[in-house]
């Protein structure tokens, strides 16, 4: 790249260049009575790749949130070129030139992209400012590679597509520090890695670009240095080639939580097979094209794929809340069940954990007991039709809780909400488990949950699989899905289009998932 | 042939206020805040317009205090539900029944009431008002008719070829984002809350200094509600909401011509045709395209530290 790029051009001004260009000392942020950052200490050198690392609620968004100004931190300083600043809004951050990829994108969907970089970029009347701000971005986007339509909506371009939007947004403002929250968790393993590339050439430029991530892989393979977070401090920065991953996963969680594979030893018959099933989306395209598959008992059947391939439309399906156009969905000891309700495949012993857990999991205004027993006050467990035992429900839920490890739970009656991810979907874990289901459908059950919670999270789905039960695992975590199952089906375009028996190439697999195997 | 002729000349006054207090509303909305309050407004517009040409003896003057009160008004709406983001659709509500019970006391005590006034009468264009059938639509009609095309010309140009109209988009949209790129969603919301404000009280204003050219009590007469279905009937966009007052005006234009022709049509079924035609082009919006076409974030508080 010519150095003369319009990309974090070097400011001569800047004597400082040996030095941090961003320092964070001693902040400390409180949520009411929850300290989400305690005395957190973070520094950023000119032209580095530097990555944060932590588990889940580690609170490495936060600490980046304070940086671009859109959380006030209670107490801390920050230096930025060595010089004390106080950032209280994201514009003045801009200001700073600090920039700021969110997890979640902050794009205003309906607009083109060319709309959403005016906004964070406009001056000066409206078509000429629109005019300089296509010029360069369309510059600042050859420079890097990236190609975007800019005068699409936003929200008719892919996920990549639409990170590169954000990417140009801040580049745009002359960002010269970048951030990056969780940039790959939506990304295919080969978007990722031109990602990097990209942040790599901008760092050559004199850019620092800091990632935030909670996977290994990714912070060794991609930074130069990297700032491991736990329970809101920061615990240590190092050299990717002063640890190895054990020493690495040690900082993360304190303890070492190394899941090692563990295959079924008893596959059995079949227990549910997916016949050529079809679905129509409500706009009349195909969400689900001719699927197929079988699981046996005492196997995980893991699907791999990117989101949005029809993998929520084959949830909604084995849970019975959609229903297929064509094909058939057969258990073995009973027949065709494709047109059975929710509550008559939840008899049949078929469980469903959802991905989205505040919609489908839980009830998150009613109390734990609540949510424990609604499946079994339907059932009957718990009293009749006109009185509910209140007493059984909580000697129930007690001895679920105890048994699945619920933690932070105060009182039966305090609402479901108020649990962490983590907890919250080990109570659904109990819930469904609570029956002995011989078929389980998961979907991306660890998504926001930290190491130790997945962990405990697969070791439920092995224990319904060695009792002789069909598990279904469905997860973007190409790592997840390497390490659960006994047999992988990669899912594209509503279809299996690819199997794979374990242990598996996870090149193979990341081909066939974009659809170049 | 004169009876559609008389018809269609007066259609413009009745669709002004339907008019201007939708696109006060889409304003306001397509920044994010639902406002349910128009009826008030309109009231307020209506009173002070009424008692400020009693009181002033300008009329011209009287809508622009008009449309101010009414602004005014909307900033402590505002403040309920932008800064202490109160539930929209309450707040909306509890405006329209502050405002009637307002408007008539401070009229009562002011005794403006049933005050007839001169207010604004028609601009003269001579001889071209005699031009066979759109004669009289075109060049019969008063000042704020023609103020009003204005109005929406400006507003609509501004939505779209602005930076303030693409801020106002944005917040309503996608507040989140708004903020991440610097801009304020409070400053835009009030900004629009204000704006959308003035025309909806400009609307009220409208009935009583040009149309009646006297306050009565309640005197909006569910106009405001009327305003809220066309602003989802127009899915929230600017000429079809002009069209759909248009197609109100007609409709209402209409009422007191059915009995001059002498047909023998119960009152009160007349005075319903309103309410009958709000709900039809609600089932017949309803019945289009998917999309409703309203604003992201339309009814949402926003707050920016949020932990889930």
């Amino acid at each position: 790249m010519p150095p003369t790029s319009v990309v974090g051009q070097l400011d001569p001004a800047v004597k400082n260049t040996a030095g941090f260009v961003l320092e964070l000392r001693n902040i400390v942020k409180t949520f009411g009575t929850f300290t989400a950052l305690d005395d957190v200490n973070f520094n950023l050198k000119r032209g580095e790749v530097h990555a944060l690392l932590g588990e889940n609620g580690a609170g490495k968004s936060t600490l980046m949130n304070i940086v671009c100004g859109l959380y006030a931190a209670d107490s801390g300083e920050r230096l930025h070129e060595g010089e004390p600043v106080w950032i209280s809004n994201p514009r003045e951050a801009h200001a700073l030139g600090i920039g700021m990829v969110h997890q979640h994108y902050k794009l205003v969907k309906p607009f083109s992209a060319l709309e959403n970089i005016q906004l964070e970029n406009g001056s000066g009347p409206y078509r000429t400012s629109l005019n300089r701000i296509r010029q360069k971005a369309t510059e600042i986007s050859k420079i890097i590679g990236f190609e975007v339509d800019l005068d699409l909506p936003v929200e008719q371009l892919s996920i990549s597509e639409q990170q590169r939007v954000e990417i140009l947004k801040i580049l745009t403002a002359d960002a010269r520090i970048i951030i990056l929250d969780e940039p790959t968790a939506v990304l295919t393993d080969m978007e990722a890695e031109n990602m990097f590339t990209a942040m790599r050439s901008l760092a050559a430029t004199g850019c620092s670009v800091v990632f935030v991530t909670h996977k290994l892989r990714e912070a060794f393979s991609f930074a130069d240095r990297i700032t491991v977070m736990r329970g809101g401090k920061t615990i240590n920065t190092v050299l990717p080639n002063q640890l190895d991953v054990t020493e690495l996963t040690t900082l993360i969680v304190g303890e070492t939580v190394v899941e090692s594979v563990n295959r079924s030893k008893n596959i059995g018959d079949p227990k549910i097979t997916l016949n050529e099933i079809s679905m129509k989306r409500n706009n009349g395209v195909n969400a689900i094209t001719d699927l197929s598959f079988q699981v046996r008992s005492g196997e995980i059947y893991g699907i791999a794929g990117i989101g949005g391939n029809g993998q929520n439309e084959l949830v909604a399906i084995l849970s019975g809340l959609r229903k297929i156009d064509t094909g058939s969905i057969e258990l073995n000891d009973v027949g065709r069940v494709e047109n059975a309700t929710p509550i008559e495949l939840r008899d049949l012993g078929i469980v469903c954990i959802h991905s989205d857990r505040e919609t489908y999991g839980l009830a998150y205004g009613l109390n734990i007991a609540e949510n424990f027993s609604i499946s079994g006050v339907l059932a009957g467990e718990f009293g009749s039709y006109i009185k509910v035992k209140h007493k059984l429900i909580h000697e129930a839920t007690e001895l679920a809780i105890e048994a699945y490890d619920v933690r932070g739970v105060r009182t039966l009656n305090q609402k479901a909400g108020l649990l962490s991810g983590g907890n919250a979907q080990k109570l659904v874990i109990a819930r469904e488990f609570s029956r002995e289901p011989s078929i389980v459908v998961a979907h991306s059950p660890c998504r926001g949950l930290d190491v130790r919670a997945s962990s405990a999270v697969h070791e439920y789905l092995l224990k319904a699989r060695d009792r002789g039960g069909a598990v279904v695992l469905i997860s973007e975590d190409l790592d997840e899905i390497l390490l659960m199952s006994d047999r992988i089906g990669v899912m594209s375009g509503g279809a299996i289009v690819a199997e794979f028996d374990a242990p598996a190439n996870r090149n193979e697999i990341g081909k066939s998932m974009t659809g170049h195997g | 042939m004169d009876f559609f002729v008389n018809w269609v000349s007066v259609v413009p006054q009745f669709a002004v206020p339907f008019a201007l207090a939708t696109l006060g509303l889409i304003i306001c909305e397509r920044s994010g805040v639902l406002n349910l309050g128009a009826e008030g407004f309109m009231l307020v517009g209506a009173m002070i317009g009424a008692g400020a040409t009693l009181v002033t003896g300008s009329p011209h003057l009287s809508l622009v205090l008009a449309a101010l009160s009414a602004g005014t008004l909307s900033l402590l709406f505002g403040f309920l539900v932008i800064t202490l983001r109160v539930n929209q659709v309450i707040s909306g509500l509890t405006m329209v029944f502050f405002a009637q019970g307002f408007t008539t006391l401070v009229s009562t005590k002011m005794n403006w009431t049933n005050k007839a006034f001169e207010g604004i009468g028609k601009i003269d264009f001579g001889p071209l008002a005699d031009i066979p059938l759109v004669g009289r639509l075109l060049f019969d009609q008063d000042i704020v008719v023609y103020i009003t095309i204005l109005i929406f010309i400006v507003v609509a140009f501004a939505f779209e070829r602005t930076e303030q109209g693409l801020r106002i988009r944005a917040v309503g949209e996608n507040p989140e984002a708004a903020d991440a790129a610097g801009v304020s969603v409070v400053m835009n919301r009030y900004f629009a809350v204000f704006i959308g404000c003035m025309l909806v009280g400009l609307a009220g204003a409208y009935m009583s200094v040009v149309v009646s050219k006297i306050w009565v009590d309640g005197m909006s007469g569910g106009r405001g509600w009327i305003a809220i279905a066309l602003v989802i009937f127009a899915r929230w966009r600017f000429w079809p909401a002009l069209a759909g007052a248009a197609l109100f005006g007609c409709v209402e234009a209409l009422i007191p011509r059915i009995a001059a022709v002498g047909l023998q049509v119960p009152q009160y079924f007349v005075l319903m045709l309103p309410y009958v035609a709000t709900l039809t082009v609600m089932v017949w919006a309803s019945l289009g395209k998917n999309s409703s076409g309203a604003p992201g974030a339309l009814g949402k508080p926003f707050v920016r530290e949020e932990r889930n």
